[in-house]
């Protein structure tokens, strides 16, 4: 069966100033699944999921080279609105950042940025995008305590529902459980299941039993270089490049 | 064996200096503290509040000049506050990129080392020569320019402190820059940013210089468009003065000004405890 690709990326280099970070990347994200990120330090794996959002435009002296199609558009071409790109493609980062405010605002914050809802629509979008970040019935009782008030794994499934609240279309999880201990672990990785039904997921991770257990699609990357791109099951089971075998079973460095 | 005694020496040593180098502060600071409570403490009572600066000879209180301190800093703090903690962001949040940023800041950090007096007589040049007189409208003016320097300064350095990740997070949600800015890491440097005010405040208070060819002084309440007195100088005066009455009140005067600088400090610092960060 032919799969639509949600996220396409062709020829991508990637520049740090003159260091030269993604080499000629190209790689289909496909709808609706979960594609993992592997790969040592440095290889350039949340690199390039920040170019997916244009993350990278925050700072100076890094530029990205070819062409991402987001839903046959492309994202890189400059004039796009980045404001809009990042309500399509939302994103979690490695820590927790809950911002300093209530649980409750932490999630109405991204919401108002695109719609004007009233109290009861508001109070409802808050209970959807935490009960979908497997939050509320944790949190229901003090939705005007602050956000800083929570554990680490509850900050981090605040930051998931602050993500899905805005309903964007696919999903950036740079590390999202790497500061989490395993029980909270446990948790975003179920999340990730139930997510997927509804969302185009990418994830980093270094974990490799997580990326074998949450990911459908499996690349692993090295020194800037996708190695090698495929079913998670076929990476993990028979990798067609030695490098990639040798980094899966341990055997690498 | 040697090296690790050797190291130990060096610590002890080291550790040593810095405790001598802390006390030798704070002995200074503690004698201030006792001389002002020895002579001032006598000097306390319900009139110094309730009467004006008085005569030689005859008996009065600080109340005028306390009201116009309190009305300048206020003014002060009120023209300062927002443009230094407008500045400030800007520098921190919007100056990435481009010359005006480091410009801006290289001129902020003149302006806060610039002498008081200095300021003083810019105002006296802008403002008291084209009004013709001495107002407590031009005493504020000069202490809102002290106040603007150390709010851009602390404002910055308080926004600086906010990660990153916080920044890129709100972005990461499509929030416009200045959404980001207002909502989220300027509500996340909150408590540093009051404490830059209070800490303005409690500079502008104490400082004379500005005063003496702004507000000069008034024997009597005053509005703020006429020559008004206020604590600084009203101490300088009497204090200078031959007379042992006016002596007191200068002593009750300073009292009270350490005090409360003593007392903004110490808020300013609970605000900054991590605890109360949220």
């Amino acid at each position: 069966m032919s799969q639509k690709a949600k996220l396409a990326v062709k020829n991508l280099n990637f520049y740090y100033g003159n260091f030269h970070a993604l080499k000629n990347i190209n790689l289909d994200i496909l709808e609706g699944k979960v594609t993992a990120f592997i790969g040592p330090s440095g290889c350039g794996k949340s690199t390039l999921l920040r170019t997916f959002n244009r993350m990278y435009d925050l700072y100076p002296k890094l530029r990205a080279e070819g062409e991402i199609l987001l839903n046959n558009e492309n994202i890189l071409r400059s004039g796009i609105d980045l404001n809009m790109l990042r309500a399509k493609v939302g994103m979690v980062f490695q820590k927790p950042t809950p911002f300093p405010m209530s649980i409750y605002d932490n999630i109405a914050f991204g919401v108002k940025l695109y719609e004007s809802l009233n109290k009861a629509d508001m109070d409802d979008r808050v209970e959807w995008a935490l009960q979908k970040a497997a939050l509320w019935n944790e949190v229901k009782d003090k939705l005007r305590q602050s956000g800083l008030g929570l554990s680490g794994g509850q900050q981090q499934r605040l930051c998931i529902a602050r993500a899905v609240s805005v309903k964007p279309e696919v999903l950036l999880l740079d590390e999202p459980t790497s500061a989490l201990d395993p029980i909270s672990t446990a948790h975003v990785e179920e999340l990730l299941h139930e997510l997927k039904r509804d969302y185009t997921i990418a994830i980093v991770t270094h974990n490799m039993q997580q990326a074998a257990r949450v990911s459908d699609f499996t690349a692993y990357m090295y020194l800037g270089e996708l190695i090698e791109v495929g079913g998670t099951d076929s990476i993990f089971t028979a990798p067609k490049m030695k490098a990639t075998e040798d980094y899966i079973t341990g055997k690498f460095g | 064996m040697n090296l690790y005694l050797r190291r130990r020496i060096i610590n002890k040593l080291s550790i040593g200096l810095s405790v001598a180098a802390m006390c030798f502060g704070l002995v200074w600071l503690l004698w201030i503290l006792y001389t002002l409570l020895l002579n001032g403490f006598g000097g306390l009572s319900l009139s110094l509040f309730t009467q004006t600066t008085p005569a030689p000879g005859s008996a009065g209180g600080l109340s005028n000049a306390i009201i116009g301190s309190v009305q300048m800093a206020t003014l002060g703090t009120a023209i300062g506050t927002p443009i230094g903690i407008l500045a400030g962001t800007y520098l921190a949040e919007f100056g990435q990129r481009g010359w005006l940023a480091p410009a801006t800041r290289f001129i902020n950090d003149i302006l806060l080392a610039a002498p008081s007096i200095v300021i003083g007589l810019f105002i006296y040049e802008l403002y008291v020569t084209h009004t013709g007189h001495f107002s407590g409208i031009a005493g504020a003016l000069a202490l809102a320019l002290l106040v603007i320097p150390v709010v851009v300064r602390t404002t910055e350095s308080m926004l600086r402190l906010v990660p990153n990740t916080m920044r890129e997070a709100a972005y990461a949600l499509g929030a416009p820059q200045w959404k980001m800015t207002y909502f989220v890491t300027l509500r996340a440097a909150k408590a540093g940013v009051l404490t830059g005010v209070l800490l303005a405040v409690a500079r502008i208070v104490g400082e004379t210089a500005p005063l003496l060819f702004t507000a000069l002084n008034n024997q009597f309440y005053s509005n703020m468009n006429q020559p008004m007195a206020n604590l600084p100088v009203v101490i300088f005066q009497f204090a200078m003065a031959p007379y042992e009455d006016w002596h007191t009140l200068a002593w009750a005067g300073s009292l009270l000004i350490g005090l409360f600088v003593l007392g903004l400090n110490v808020v300013a610092r609970i605000l900054v405890r991590p605890s109360n960060q949220h």
